[in-house]
């Protein structure tokens, strides 16, 4: 399962035409203690570099962007309770939500892993 | 500290951000840092809640040499008129301030706005201010204006000071301070001459966090000693500028540049202790008309607490709600971490001010329930009888 990241520290996980969101290790430690995630809700129409969930550190709220166009499937609820797996376990169980992908050819445009590895060394 | 300037892209003089003396320390300790008041500062080492927890349990260091210390006397040696002159800008009653003690005071405008929030000492010879980092430069402006110019203003920029706060902080403080007293005779709001590792130090017990806790002053070649020598005690941890305002908002104080402002008046700042009763009885400092009538009448809005519903923080600048009616605004907000919730200030017209009523903010479109509640929001620590 391919995944990509974008330069807002989006992570992006597809497989076929749905995809899981969520946002990079390295985003949650520049964050540092995550006390609230505001996930999409169902059904909502995302569109690429826009809006898409919140997320609030102990210090400042911050926007997370949606990495392409897509309808969204599923918030991760588990976040309601637990915001802090976004520090824990951010590529993983600290997903933020699924979509349906609606131009699977805007992927070609984000980063690979190694990409993205350099493109934070760079920062 | 290094002040340098440059030119912007227009060819203007535009200010550098400038590095305190403890910048390099800050650096190798881990410290992330960030642009505050126009210094580089740490706003964490480990995070900011772990940070937080440990000033409530233990102590923590905190580099506040951003603030401004200044050093207010009379050119003659008169003191009389140099409290006659300070009483002329602050609602400070300067008799009942004797020697070794501290008291929080309000750089007033004319109008009775706050310009500033500040502690004022007496010493043997001086009043010493410390005032807030970002608005020292106005602070000196306004004072070198309006003070006579025979009142000397001597801003100590060669002054580092830190902060120990947390119940631990006697302890680790007292294995390392001699002076003409024991560190335990030194309670809440008093201050005196010490020596920490041989540094000279003045140190006033005093602090931003609602727990007891120190504030150091010491030369600013000397700020790297002290920060190690008190850092390696079990009890001490660097602490960010992050924790300082979870703590201090949780400690139901407020902060210059967003709780306060011109155009807020003491009153309305639930301040009017820091207009002292001589002063009450007599006015004549600035905007005392105003003040003195919220004093009497009530002001139309208050500053007070809210305690948010569920967990999504509510931040400054959220507007507040009475059903559908605008009537105020949040001023600081956060997750407060030894409150386990958001919490947040705001202003609040006085008849809504009661603990208890209930109001709502408007959060990213939506509203959020909160509930006007009595500060500090995790009680005071001070120490404030010896022995204590």
């Amino acid at each position: 399962m391919p995944r990509y990241y974008t330069e807002e520290h989006e992570w992006i996980d597809v497989d076929g035409d749905v995809a899981t969101v969520g946002i990079t290790d390295f985003a949650q430690g520049q964050l540092g203690d995550i006390v609230f995630v505001e996930v999409p809700d169902t059904g909502a129409e995302l569109s690429q570099g826009g809006d898409a969930a919140v997320v609030e550190s102990v210090k400042a709220a911050s926007d997370v962007y949606a990495p392409v166009d897509g309808t969204v499937t599923e918030g991760n609820s588990a976040l309601e309770e637990d915001p802090a797996l976004v520090n824990s376990d951010p590529e993983g169980e600290g997903w933020f939500f699924r979509l349906t992908l609606s131009d699977k050819s805007q992927l070609d445009g984000l980063m690979d892993a190694a990409a993205y590895k350099a493109f934070c060394d760079a920062l | 500290m290094t002040e340098t300037e440059q030119l912007d892209e227009d060819g203007a003089i535009a200010a550098a951000t400038e590095v305190l003396p403890l910048d390099a320390w800050h650096r190798a300790k881990g410290g992330r840092m960030v642009e505050f008041a126009g210094y580089w500062m740490p706003i964490q080492y480990e995070g900011i809640m772990a940070e937080h927890l440990w000033v409530r349990e233990n102590a923590g260091l905190f580099d506040v040499s951003h603030m401004g210390q200044l050093l207010l006397s009379h050119a003659g040696g008169d003191k009389a008129a140099l409290h006659a002159a300070v009483e002329t800008l602050l609602p400070i009653d300067l008799s009942t301030l004797q020697l070794g003690m501290q008291r929080y005071s309000l750089l007033l405008a004319e109008d009775g706005g706050v310009l500033d929030d500040l502690m004022v000492s007496r010493w043997p010879d001086y009043l010493y201010l410390v005032v807030n980092g970002a608005t020292k430069w106005d602070d000196i402006a306004h004072l070198r204006e309006h003070l006579p110019d025979d009142i000397v203003i001597n801003h100590l920029d060669d002054q580092a000071l830190l902060a120990l706060q947390g119940p631990g902080a006697a302890a680790a403080l007292g294995r390392h301070v001699t002076g003409e007293w024991p560190l335990s005779a030194l309670v809440f709001m008093r201050f005196g001459a010490f020596q920490i590792g041989g540094v000279p130090a003045t140190i006033s017990r005093s602090g931003y966090t609602g727990e007891d806790g120190f504030e150091i002053s010491i030369p600013a070649d000397a700020a790297a000693t002290v920060a190690d020598l008190l850092c390696a005690e079990p009890e001490v941890k660097p602490i960010g500028l992050g924790a300082r305002d979870s703590l201090r908002l949780e400690a139901g104080l407020p902060l210059y540049g967003h709780d306060l402002d011109p155009a807020i008046d003491p009153v309305e700042a639930d301040l009017a202790f820091a207009i002292s009763k001589r002063r009450r009885e007599e006015g004549g400092f600035p905007g005392s008309a105003r003040i003195l009538g919220h004093l009497a009448d009530g002001a139309p809005r208050k500053r007070v607490g809210l305690l948010v519903d569920g967990k999504m923080p509510v931040r400054e600048g959220a507007k507040l709600f009475d059903g559908n009616t605008e009537i105020g605004v949040v001023t600081s907000g956060g997750f407060a971490p030894s409150v386990g919730a958001p919490i947040a200030m705001g202003y609040v017209p006085t008849g809504l001010s009661a603990p208890g009523t209930a109001v709502a903010a408007e959060v990213r479109g939506k509203r959020v329930a909160c509930t006007v509640a009595a500060m500090p929001f995790v009680p005071h620590n001070y120490v404030r009888k010896t022995g204590a």
